[in-house]
Formats: structure tokens, sequence, C-alpha cells
């Protein structure tokens, strides 16, 4: 009985608007946030930093971008691991000519560069939709990994072909490069996935994310109360391919570090963001949290149970991943299209009526 | 807007006005099918309009030229006065004209207070970095608009659903729904595609109801297709009759009602 909704009467619409209407939920939120600010960058480690929560928080922000063309748009998108590679490289690109500006700038930026380029790749969608459009997008994915292998501007001309973070600071701590603290890290990817959280979740409450949803859900009715579906759909992918940008800059300057495209943002990331949003829930913020946990903590989990416990063969617990992550990506897409985030739901409608269950 | 003698009070005391949409000469095609042959019919400002015919008629397809997804080879629009280039649906919106679907066009995936917020989309103006920090505009464009669709809502006494998600709702109900969407654009002009098929007697009750009282208390000029002849009748102040394309007869129920050719092909006919 503790988690109820009764006696919680809102008595005015901005009340009613509240991202979390029940009181219990906004408590929880907080604790959350006070953990992952007050407590997590004094106990972490570079283990848990590398393995867990720089990629989880990483990740989850190219969820949320993604999720929002996909799951809130009806959009579908193989280009992600493309777009981050543009986040990346503009990013880099930012970095080693103005070493001056601050990277945080650089960094929005980079998701500012990666919003027109996402916008450009999204106008075959006025055309094609569904299937074709995601070959479209998978074109997208294999044009730009081939650019920024093909074009050595891209590069700085390195002999290597790689791109590599200069040590940059914020407030004088090293945020990258090779002096980074675990907590540093940790921190700054921090920082941006909440921004982004909050953003992604106001956007999508309000106006544009009910135009983005109309055009998903009916576009022929979208378009009666006075959708303009070009503006709809470029908006969308603009807005994700912000915050998709944002996560390659990302990934690229506080945790690899050093990136060649192809390794770094091939055609498996794209996957694999997209599985993370499939298994944590279409059309949910929180669902794109839960997925991007997941996926990061399952590899992580399986090699410290099957490897490190039971003394199992690397391959085996790499297939055994495998074979997990397609089943599971079956029985979503099959019987829970709206992933963790409606299991979540339904787990917690159950408590608010528990223990009576009338 | 259009002179005086134009425009003239029916007799349960609602004034009619000049001439808001004019149809000239309609013609379209569908490759060889020609689903509409030289209509030409107008709706005046503040009437309930409507459209009967047997199935095919090419009434559903008049709708569509009136609201953009049509474009016809022949003919014109005239819309307040003034010939009404080629458009999109969208930008026809933007011009006060909503409407309803056959086949409920409704968005499945949202709740019923997000599909009627829907409504309202081209009242709201704030601008993308208003709404991503949803402070200032956004924020008050949000509780304005919310109570303007909290009063479709209680007009219409779906108060009770409003949070259930619109897949989960009764055929009745989301009809109702769509009905509410179109409302809370707050349009001049409204046009109903068969409002009331598939009700039963009592929803088709109440349905008739808010359509009498839309047009009573809004002033909102209606045009509606409608099958049931007895809804029709009650309703409407003027009635076009297509049949085949063709249109067959314009004018007052009544005289519809005595019409020889009517009474022919589609009264005889299709009385169901
Ligand atoms: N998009 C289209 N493509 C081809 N033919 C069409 C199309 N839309 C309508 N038609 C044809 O135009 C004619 C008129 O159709 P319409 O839907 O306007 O009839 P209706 O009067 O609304 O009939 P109902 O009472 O069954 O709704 C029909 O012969 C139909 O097959
Ligand atoms: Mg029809």
């Amino acid at each position: 009985m503790f988690y109820r909704e009764a006696g919680d009467f809102k008595t005015s619409y901005e009340a009613d608007n509240q991202t979390f209407p029940i009181a219990f939920d906004r408590y929880r939120y907080w604790a959350v946030l006070a953990v992952a600010y007050l407590v997590i960058p004094f106990i972490i480690n570079d283990y848990w930093a590398n393995a867990i929560f720089v990629p989880f928080l990483i990740y989850a922000i190219a969820a949320i971008g993604l999720n929002i063309l996909v799951g809130y748009c009806g959009q579908v998108s193989l280009g992600t691991g493309g777009f981050m590679a543009v986040g990346a490289y503009a990013c880099y690109k930012l970095m080693t000519a103005f070493p001056d500006v601050n990277i945080v700038l650089h960094v929005i930026l980079a998701g500012g560069i990666t919003a027109i380029v996402g916008a450009a790749f999204g106008l075959p969608s006025l055309r094609i939709k569904g299937f074709y459009l995601a070959v479209a997008t998978l074109a997208a994915q294999f044009f730009l990994v081939w650019l920024f292998n093909k074009v050595e501007w891209f590069y700085n001309y390195s002999a290597s072909g790689q791109i590599n973070a200069p040590e940059r600071f914020v407030a004088g701590v090293p945020v990258t490069g090779a002096n980074t603290a675990p907590w540093a890290q940790y921190l700054i990817c921090l920082v941006f996935l909440t921004v982004c959280a909050i953003v992604a979740r106001n956007l999508t409450r309000g106006t544009l994310g009910r135009t983005w949803m109309a055009i998903r859900d009916m576009d022929i009715a979208a378009e009666i109360i006075g959708v303009n579906p070009l503006r709809a759909k470029l908006s969308a992918f603009a807005v994700s391919s912000f915050f998709i940008g944002v996560s390659g800059a990302l990934f690229f300057a506080v945790y690899l570090g050093a990136v060649e495209v192809g390794e770094a943002f091939g055609i498996q990331k794209s996957f694999l963001v997209l599985f993370m949003i499939i298994i944590g829930g279409l059309g949910s913020i929180f669902g794109s949290f839960a997925g991007a946990a997941f996926l990061v903590v399952l590899p992580v989990a399986l090699k410290v149970i099957g490897v490190d416990l039971l003394g199992w063969p690397t391959d085996i617990v790499s297939h055994l991943q495998l074979v997990i992550v397609g089943a599971l990506i079956m029985f979503f897409l099959i019987k829970e299209p709206h992933g963790l985030a409606q299991l979540w739901r339904l787990a917690k409608e159950k408590l608010r009526l528990w223990p009576f269950p009338y | 807007m259009k002179d005086a003698q134009d425009s003239y009070v029916t007799p349960d005391g609602r004034t009619i006005g000049g001439i808001l949409m004019d149809m000239r000469n309609i013609t379209l095609r569908f490759g060889g099918v020609e689903a509409i042959k030289d209509i030409s019919f107008n709706i005046r400002e503040g009437e309930i309009r409507a459209i009967i015919g047997p199935n095919g008629a090419g009434k559903s397809s008049m709708l569509n030229v009136i609201s953009g997804f049509y474009n016809p080879q022949e003919g014109e629009v005239w819309f307040r006065g003034a010939k009404r280039p080629q458009m999109k649906p969208f930008q026809v919106a933007r011009h006060g004209i909503a409407r309803t679907f056959q086949n409920i066009a409704l968005f499945e995936g949202m709740s019923v207070l997000d599909n009627v917020m829907t409504g309202r989309l081209n009242k709201m103006k704030a601008g993308m970095v208003s709404q991503a920090i949803w402070k200032g505009r956004a924020e008050r464009e949000e509780v304005e608009n919310r109570e303007a669709v909290e009063k479709v809502i209680d007009f219409l006494e779906i108060q009770a659903i409003r949070k259930t998600p619109v897949g989960r709702l009764p055929y009745g109900l989301k009809k109702r729904v769509e009905l509410a969407r179109a409302l809370a654009a707050e349009p001049n002009l409204l046009l109903l595609d068969e409002p009331m098929a598939g009700m039963n007697v009592e929803e088709k009750e109440d349905m008739s109801r808010f359509i009498l009282d839309v047009n009573d208390e809004f002033g909102t000029t209606i045009a509606l297709i409608e099958h049931d002849m007895g809804v029709v009748m009650d309703l409407s102040d003027r009635v076009v009759v297509m049949d085949y394309g063709r249109k067959i007869g314009d004018g007052s129920p009544d005289e519809v009602r005595n019409n020889q050719e009517v009474i022919d092909a589609y009264l005889g006919v299709a009385h169901d």
C-alpha cells in the first residue's frame, strides 16, 4: 500500500502535467539522482567506469535519440552508428581546430552538426516508409563510415587513419585524454545524460511530441489536424540525430579516446542501439535507460558468471549472449513492443492495487 | 461576408449567412473511374448541410476534395469568396476546416486527452527551445490549451475516459473522441463523414444532439454525410443528393424527399 495514488488529487493542469504525477515516483527520482551525483562519483573505480557506467551513460543518450525517431515518430533507422560517427568526427575536428574552446561546447556543436546531417538523410522519409526507409538509412550508415575512412581531412591526415582525443579540461579537471580520472569521465557523461533526458522528456510530452506521435500512429489523420509531415519528420530526424551526435562525441572523446571509424561506429552499433530501445521499450524515455543498462550489463554479467565463476570457455559465453539477445528481441517484438518499460508499468499497476486485487 | 439579403433565419431561429464554401463544376477521376461528375453546390455559413447518396456515389470523395486529399481534374473550389489554390490537407486545416473520417482515424497509441490535444496543434506556437526547457510560452500554452480541451471533453461527456489509451475504447466512443479532436480545433467548417455509422439508436441520438449543439452554440458550419434518412431529415438545413458521381438533387429536406429522381435513385433502393 505504500505505492499509492489515492488521495493524491490534482488541483491544476500544471500539476497534472508533471513528469512524475505520483509522489512516490518523484521521491524515487530524486533518490536516484542523489545517488548518481553524490555517491557513485566518490566510489567509482576504473573497472566500473569503463565496463559499466560510462558506456551505459553514453548509450542511454544514443538510445533516447533513436527512440525519439523510431519510438515516438515511427521512422525506422539503421543509421545510428553512422550518425554517432558524425558526432565523433565533428567533435574531433572542432577540438583540433579550436583548442581553446571548452569541450562541452564542442560536444554540443557536434550534436548540432549531426542534427543537420541527420535531417538531410531524413529527407527520403517523406517518400518512403518502413522497410524501405530502413534500407535507405542503412545506406547512410555505410556511406558515412566510408566517407570518414576515405577523406583524410576528417582525420587530419594522420598516418594511422585514426582520430585521437587531445587532452581537454572542464573547470581545470581533465575530462579527455590519458590522464582522465574515472570519476571525471563518469560525471561529464552523467551531466550530459541528465540534460538530454530532461530535454527529451519535455519535447516528447509537449506539442512536438504529439506531432511526432500523430505521424507515427496515422499520418493521414495527422495531416488533417494541420501537421506538416515534412516538418514533423525532419524535426524528429534532427532532434534524434542531435542526441546521437552528442553520444558519438562522448563515445569518442571521453570513453574510447582513439577511434577507427569502422570498428567503433560500424553497423553493429546501429543494431546495438536499436536492440536497446526494442528491449527497453519503444516510445519511452525510461525504456531507453532500461534497454541501455540491460545491454551494457548483460555481457559483463555473463562474463563474470560464465567465464570467471563457472569456468566456461569464452566463445561459448559470447554465443550465449547472442542467443539471449536474439530471443529477447523476438519476445519483445512479438509479445511486448513497449518493452521493459511496459513490464515495469504493469508491475506498478499491480503494486498500486496490492494487497487488494480489485 | 455577403450582403444581408443573402442570409436568412431558420424556423428554429438560427441565422444562416452567405456562402462559405462554393464547389464549382467539380470533376474527379481515378484512372477511368469518374467518382465525381461536374458537380456544383455550396455550403452557407452556419448551416448544417447534408450529403447523401447510395454506396459509391462519391460522397467521401467530395469531402476529400474539400479537405485537400484529392485534387479535382476539373472545377474550382471557392472559399470565403476567393478561389482556393491547390492545397495540402494540413494547409486546409489551417484555414479552419476540421473533419472526421468514415473509418475512424485516431492516434491509437495515444490517450484520449493527447488525441484531443492534437486538435489544437495549430494554436500552439511555442518554439523548440521553449518546449525543451518547458518554461515560458510552451508551459503557458500547454495549460491554456488544456483548459480549452477540457471544455470540449466536458461538452462531449467523455471526462471519464480522459486518460484511457484510444486503442482500448469501443467503437461508439472512438467516434466521439474523433469528433472531440475536430472540435478542439475550433473549426469554422466541420466535415463529418458518416458520424453515426455503426451506432445503436441511443448513440445516434447522443451524436445528433452533439451535432446540433455544436452548430447552435458555436455557430459552426457543418457538412455531414449520413445514410440514416431520419437523422438527415431532422438535422440538416439543406441536402445534396449524389448518385454515381452525379448530383441528382439539392434543396431543403422536404424538397429532396419529394424529388422524383431522388426517390427513384436513392430512397427506393437503399432505404435501410
Ligand atoms: N483512392 C481511390 N482510388 C480509386 N478509386 C476510388 C478512390 N476513392 C474512391 N474511389 C472510387 O470512387 C467512387 C466513389 O467512392 P466514395 O468513397 O466517394 O463513395 P461514397 O459515396 O463515400 O460511398 P460510401 O457510402 O460507401 O462511403 C467509388 O467507385 C470508389 O471505388
Ligand atoms: Mg464514404
